[in-house]
């Protein structure tokens, strides 16, 4: 059976599969309502739980390099600074009882420390831990560098900065958030679609049909593969111009990076989904079976929860799931501006992760009916 | 294999097929010829392992042992080749309900690589050919029985193939179409195409060049409609009487009665060919019974004998 392969029997598949979507209103209704109802729902709901947190500041400096400190950390919105003590003991009551959520402390010699880059923690931010969604968003500030004025460009680590110095000059969370539902929705639609694609031939009685024809196995994979990929490039496009629109969520990598990445990903995505539709004895099972890989991917992939923060059997976990590399390529890419070399690692794993699972889908399927 | 100008006379020859399907055997060593330009009955009780034996044909499914030639192919080796020249017709409905006809006939116009003239030319004639022309741009899916079935045959003589497999292609179909759906069968094996289709209707059965009768995985009965009816031994008695109803237990009771049948207001009584004794016994019944008459064996009667549950239980 090693014929040549027509890419007219292919784009046959393809036309085929475009008339069936274009029929079905609910598929189709969800390729644009995903997107739309979870940026909506995640970039708001997340927007209002960490915004303008009251916090006292003691500043024993009170110099300007202390005061351009404090006002940056204002100005990342997640806090709001309510009072000014001068007693660094009054910071701790106050958490304590609850009149703020987290007291900073700044030192005489933070000038001194910021530039001495020792590892020293140039300010400290005593956080109220009793509400875990709160402290979180009040200790994710501190993974972000603190650039004086805005003027000094980065030179170093920010981690130097991280354990107890918790601020962000610039930080929201949609800035996380969003770029992670591009992946979050991208492995719901994509493996979910496809994960029913070959099933439902099967349940509908089409296959019987399908394999008394000439059309070969790769055929058929590639001509229901192609119309998923263009719609998970429209998915991209309604993500990142809503983040954009609503939440001011800027591509700060190249626009060509971004959509190579992402294209990646849907692909792995897609195949994944066609060898759950081989796995997979009915649409139900399909849809069962899917729901068993997305939680994970949810909760693993560092969507939800810091990657670094999980156990080491959980990372081993993440790291098998697709979502968890494009989870961290696609931060680096519209956050950080990062360069293709940086993400080698991850790209590669989801296009080796595509090649094995295509390759076990059409292993799997077979042109018979037993 | 004999040849003739046309190629081989035997388009699918069967020998030993058997498929197994865990412990139980859907079909259990069957062997069966097929003649080109023949239509080909293939009979037998639900479950009796047609649609099991025709998936093999068509090389859906691999049998568990023997072997299956079709068209001078071997199968499973020759799968390609045998699915590009025949057609199937499947016992559920196949086609895609969310398209319309032109857009099922197009994509399987695509599948087996006409160009766009060569489509629109060969859609036109099927659809005319079947009388679909008004429906031609409407959905499939909430069509009645009887259209898919037409849609369906139209669908797999649409690559114009030299043998077609239709299994059950006239379940759910009204006699009008019934009878429309023969004529295109004559038609086509008018023109040098075979056909091989499974049925359990029995006038069907009797418009048929040849039948193969299966039950319980195995041929019970192979030949022409002539032949079946000549080598059938038993005797065939019609009955008459007032409320004949009342006389199925008493006659059950004779030796050498084999099946009775009610037909309306008759009696067909199967008796085995040794028992000569029944005739007079049934005429000694009485007032009850006002005429006994030996009539011709119908391929009912040879089914119905074939396939009954003492013959099942071998």
């Amino acid at each position: 059976m090693t014929r040549r392969l027509s890419p007219a029997r292919v784009a046959a598949v393809c036309v085929k599969e475009v008339m069936q979507l274009r029929r079905d209103r609910l598929t189709f209704a969800m390729v644009v309502m995903i997107p739309l109802m979870q940026l909506l729902m995640f970039g708001y709901s997340i927007n209002t739980k960490i915004r303008h947190i009251p916090i006292a500041v003691c500043d024993h400096a009170a110099s300007s390099f202390s005061r351009q400190l404090a006002q940056d950390v204002q100005a990342s919105q997640v806090v709001r600074i309510d009072r000014q003590v001068s007693d660094p003991s009054r910071l701790e009551e106050m958490v304590r009882n609850g009149e703020v959520s987290a007291g900073l402390f700044i030192p005489h010699d933070c000038e001194h420390r910021y530039y001495a880059a020792n590892g020293q923690p140039i300010a400290q931010l005593l956080v109220d831990g009793s509400d875990t969604v709160l402290a979180s968003a009040l200790k994710s500030l501190g993974h972000f560098p603190f650039v004086p004025g805005d003027v000094v460009p980065m030179v170093r680590d920010p981690g130097n900065l991280a354990v107890t110095l918790l601020y962000n000059p610039s930080q929201r969370s949609e800035l996380n958030t969003i770029p992670g539902l591009l992946g979050l929705i991208l492995t719901m639609t994509m493996v979910m679609f496809t994960a029913v694609a070959i099933v439902r031939e099967r349940e509908r009685g089409n296959m019987e049909l399908l394999i008394a024809t000439p059309v070969q196995t790769v055929e058929l994979m590639a001509g229901k593969l192609v119309p998923y990929v263009l719609i998970g490039l429209l998915q991209m496009s309604i993500i990142l111009w809503l983040g954009w629109m609503l939440f001011q969520v800027p591509v700060a990598g190249s626009w060509l990076l971004l959509v190579g990445c992402c294209l990646v990903f849907i692909f792995a995505n897609l195949a994944l989904g066609l060898l759950l539709s081989t796995i997979a004895r009915t649409q139900m099972g399909a849809i069962q079976l899917f729901i068993f890989l997305f939680l994970p991917s949810i909760l693993l992939s560092g969507f939800m929860f810091p990657y670094q923060g999980m156990p080491e059997l959980a990372q081993h976990l993440a790291e098998v799931l697709p979502m968890t590399h494009f989870m961290r390529i696609v931060r680096a890419v519209v956050l950080r501006d990062a360069a293709l070399a940086g993400l080698a690692g991850d790209l590669g794993y989801l296009g080796g992760f595509f090649v094995v699972a295509m390759a076990l889908a059409i292993f799997r399927f077979k042109k018979r009916l037993d | 294999m004999d040849e003739s100008g046309d190629g081989p006379v035997v388009v699918i020859e069967v020998a030993g097929l058997t498929r197994r399907f865990g412990s139980f055997t859907a079909v259990d060593g069957i062997d069966m010829r097929i003649r080109r330009g023949s239509v080909h009955g293939f009979l037998g009780p639900n479950g009796s392992g047609k649609t099991t034996a025709i998936r093999m044909m068509c090389g859906l499914m691999e049998p568990s042992a023997g072997t299956v030639q079709v068209l001078g192919h071997s199968l499973p080796r020759g799968v390609e080749e045998v699915r590009r020249r025949v057609g199937y017709m499947t016992q559920r409905f196949s086609l895609y309900e969310d398209l319309s006809i032109a857009e099922n006939l197009t994509f399987l116009c695509r599948i087996h690589g006409f160009g766009r003239r060569a489509r629109r030319e060969r859609i036109g004639e099927v659809v005319e050919q079947f009388r679909l022309e008004d429906l031609i741009d409407m959905r499939v899916g909430p069509m009645s029985g009887g259209q898919k079935r037409r849609i369906a045959l139209a669908a797999a003589v649409l690559t114009d193939p030299e043998l077609l497999i239709l299994d059950e292609p006239t379940s759910e179909v009204d006699p009008n179409t019934r009878g429309e759906m023969w004529e295109h069968f004559f038609q086509l094996a008018h023109q040098g195409k075979t056909l091989l289709l499974s049925t359990h209707l029995m006038d069907e059965a009797e418009r048929c060049h040849h039948l193969t009768v299966m039950n319980r995985g195995r041929v019970v009965a192979d030949g022409t409609v002539a032949d079946l009816k000549d080598s059938f031994e038993p005797k065939v008695l019609r009955v008459e009487g007032r409320d004949v109803t009342a006389l199925v237990p008493r006659i059950a009771a004779f030796d050498g009665v084999l099946q009775i049948n009610q037909v309306a207001t008759r009696l067909r009584v199967l008796v085995a060919a040794g028992a000569s004794g029944v005739e007079q016994q049934i005429r000694g019944l009485g007032d009850a019974v006002t005429a006994v008459d030996e009539v011709e064996p119908s391929i009912e009667d040879v089914f119905v004998l074939n396939t009954r549950q003492e013959a099942r239980a071998e």
